[in-house]
């Protein structure tokens, strides 16, 4: 035994507990866990610890390198900010759900070995449907059963290539996998899908818009940058990373322009976000892996104040649609505030976080002569702005007066969005703190004069073209409406499944059911036969024939559909995964 | 009888004026900055006078175009799916 533990663990196990606790001592243990995770992550002991034998195969859950305490260091971080964000609830369900979600995202970053990267892979799933089914509304409840589904896929894939993989090469350990088999396909496929890599990206925007206030915050941080983590782990200098990657910085935005939802705007520029970051793994070079873990670094602050300060706006109003909305900066200057801190991070302006981590990425892709995809990047970098950057404080706060008078949200959600705010300007103006912690040794100067007004023009002509557009109407107006994305290529086919299996049984059931009608008339023409035998074959024909259908009916119906409280029985299955966890732990030292 | 401490600079023509005044300054700064700071461009047309501004603004506008263009194809009513 070593003196640290797994950080991932200190969040499992944390959130057996909450139900335990009430009002202030809640409060105060909700904050403990991720502060003692933070202290945690100080004495992990470089190399691999807490290594268990589980069959014939180590358990490793603690690799510790620069990489990944990298990504440890922002996932406790985010988690203490979404903490606070989420203090005000009375919802356990959600505590104990972004703790082990949390958790989860700590163990896949920290995991050494296939096996218990699956286990922490699954359990971020099903922790994060749990934070969409505790919106608890129906449409939430479909969305969820959607979301549930993509990641299902994914950890199935996931799942068949660790175990081709361990089949082919004998060994759980990994380290860098590289694409050259169908083990490391498979596995490149799931870890694609978390990082929401088109096609694999809808659901994305299917599900954060319909997931709770708060656990929105969490999804936006952990899911798709853990995934972030592994592939620069395992696939660094792939090809098809790099274009899949350059080619996600540009289709979002246009998507996010025509968006209504406010924060199906942002996820979607989650995704052109992620794209940097896919498209930094893609060149694989010392000065991309570094401009990947710092924009992610920056990105989980910058997007978790923007999903706060709409969530704020949510939370306050009940509504999120641009039609809705405008004119919130009367009453609401300190969300208007901090949201437009973390759209000046998101566009990149000189002194926010953006600026210093977004310019890595970019100048590696310059040093590795990728014209086109820099091309790709500078388009995407003036249209981030343009979506991120102004529709979203434009339309909320600014705009048209939708004459919504709210209050500014609660203190908790206040100290959030500041402590994330605070985040975003501090690393924007002394990045240093930021370049210590990353893979590799940075030498790489932001402020240059020629990047800040380069950027500077980028952006502001960017913005000049926003006025012209707006000023002479030609800026396409919010309109309610659905956009298809990829999962239409789903969710039909998904239908047109169910009602193929559906109709004949439906066809056979009323067919049965009018032979039997005929047969019983046919008797009732002969009244010596005694109502023993009738009442016998009707038992045949109505229980025994059509209970076969009716079966089968019974089985496909939930599948359209969801079960009541399906978020507690995710939860428990949750729970006693980490119990399992726990007891192994206990048991097998 | 609205709050007292609402705000409400932006409801006046002069302040929004004001603002957009401040805006178009700006860009002309940028522009006359940008001609007398050195640079070090990794690609040579990056070195070009105002390459930045011209492509923020020529990448913004066709973003608009084109997304028009995505929601005639891809915009249905909002119980599409339902």
């Amino acid at each position: 035994m070593t003196s640290a533990l797994p950080p991932g663990l200190i969040f499992l196990a944390g959130s057996v507990f909450v139900p335990l606790l009430k009002g202030r001592f809640k409060s105060v243990y909700l904050l403990i866990i991720p502060v003692v995770a933070g202290l945690d992550l100080l004495f992990l002991p470089e190399g691999s610890s807490w290594s268990i034998m589980f069959l014939d195969y180590p358990l490793i859950f603690c690799r510790v390198d620069r990489l990944s305490l990298a990504f440890g260091y922002v996932f406790v971080l985010i988690s203490f900010i979404g903490l606070v964000y989420a203090l005000h609830l009375e919802d356990d369900l959600q505590h104990m759900a972004a703790l082990c979600y949390a958790g989860g995202a700590l163990g896949v970053t920290f995991a050494g070995d296939l096996f218990s990267l699956y286990l922490f892979w699954e359990i971020m799933a099903l922790a994060s449907v749990v934070l969409v089914l505790a919106r608890r509304t129906h449409d939430a409840r479909l969305a969820a059963f959607r979301y549930f589904m993509w990641h299902f896929f994914g950890g199935i894939c996931l799942l068949a290539g660790i175990i081709l993989y361990v089949i082919t090469r004998g060994t759980t350990e990994f380290d860098l996998i590289g694409l050259n088999d169908p083990a490391s396909a498979l596995i490149f496929v799931g870890f694609c899908l978390n990082a929401a890599v088109f096609p694999l990206h809808a659901w994305l925007p299917d599900a954060y818009p319909r997931a709770t206030v708060t656990g929105a915050v969490f999804m936006s941080a952990l899911t798709t940058k853990s995934a972030v983590y592994i592939l620069a782990r395992t696939f660094p200098g792939n090809d098809i990373l790099l274009w899949a990657g350059a080619f996600m910085t540009c289709f979002p935005i246009f998507y996010a322009v025509i968006a209504n939802d406010m924060r199906r705007v942002l996820a979607y520029s989650l995704i052109n976000q992620v794209g940097f970051m896919v498209c930094g793994i893609g060149i694989g070079s010392p000065l991309a892996i570094n401009g990947v873990v710092a924009h992610a670094f920056c990105h989980i602050i910058y997007k978790a104040l923007l999903f706060m300060s709409t969530g704020a706006v949510l939370h306050m109003t009940g509504k999120i649609r641009a039609t809705d909305l405008g004119g919130l900066y009367k009453t609401m200057p300190y969300t208007a505030a901090c949201c437009i801190v973390g759209a000046a991070s998101i566009s990149a302006f000189p002194l926010f976080s953006g600026f210093v981590s977004k310019s890595l990425t970019v100048a590696a892709v310059a040093e590795a002569h990728q014209v086109v995809v820099w091309l790709m990047l500078i388009f995407a970098s003036a249209g981030v702005f343009h979506h991120a950057g102004i529709k979203v404080p434009f339309f909320v706060f600014f705009g048209h007066d939708s004459g919504i008078r709210s209050k500014e949200p609660p203190p908790n959600m206040c100290i959030a969005m500041g402590m994330a705010a605070f985040i975003c300007v501090f690393l924007g103006i002394y990045p240093a703190p930021l370049y210590a912690i990353l893979p590799f040794p940075v030498d790489f100067v932001p402020y240059t004069a020629f990047h800040v007004v380069g950027m500077l023009q980028l952006l502001m002509f960017g913005a000049l073209a926003f006025t012209i557009l707006v000023l002479s109407g030609y800026y396409p107006p919010e309109l309610r409406a659905v956009n298809l994305d990829t999962d239409w290529f789903v969710r039909l086919p998904g239908r047109a499944f169910i009602s193929f299996c559906h109709q004949p049984l439906q066809t056979i059931r009323r067919s049965i059911e009018g032979w039997v009608r005929v047969l019983v008339a046919g008797f009732k023409a002969f009244p010596s036969l005694s109502a023993t035998t009738e009442k016998g074959l009707d038992w045949v024909f109505h229980t025994l024939l059509v209970a076969l259908p009716e079966g089968l009916l019974r089985v496909i119906r939930p599948l359209k559909t969801e079960r009541n409280e399906l978020a507690w029985n995710v939860m428990y299955i949750l729970v006693t995964f980490v119990v399992l966890i726990l007891t192994v732990l206990i048991v097998f030292p | 009888m609205r709050p007292n401490k609402e705000l409400n600079f932006l409801d006046s023509a002069e302040n929004r004026n004001r603002l957009r005044k401040y805006f178009y300054v700006s860009l002309v700064i940028l522009l006359v900055l940008d001609l007398f700071i050195p640079k070090h461009g990794h690609f040579a047309w990056e070195n070009a006078p105002s390459f930045y501004a011209v492509y923020g603004f020529v990448a913004c506008v066709s973003l608009i175009f084109v997304a028009k263009l995505l929601r005639l194809l891809v915009k249905r009513k909002e119980d599409y799916y339902d």
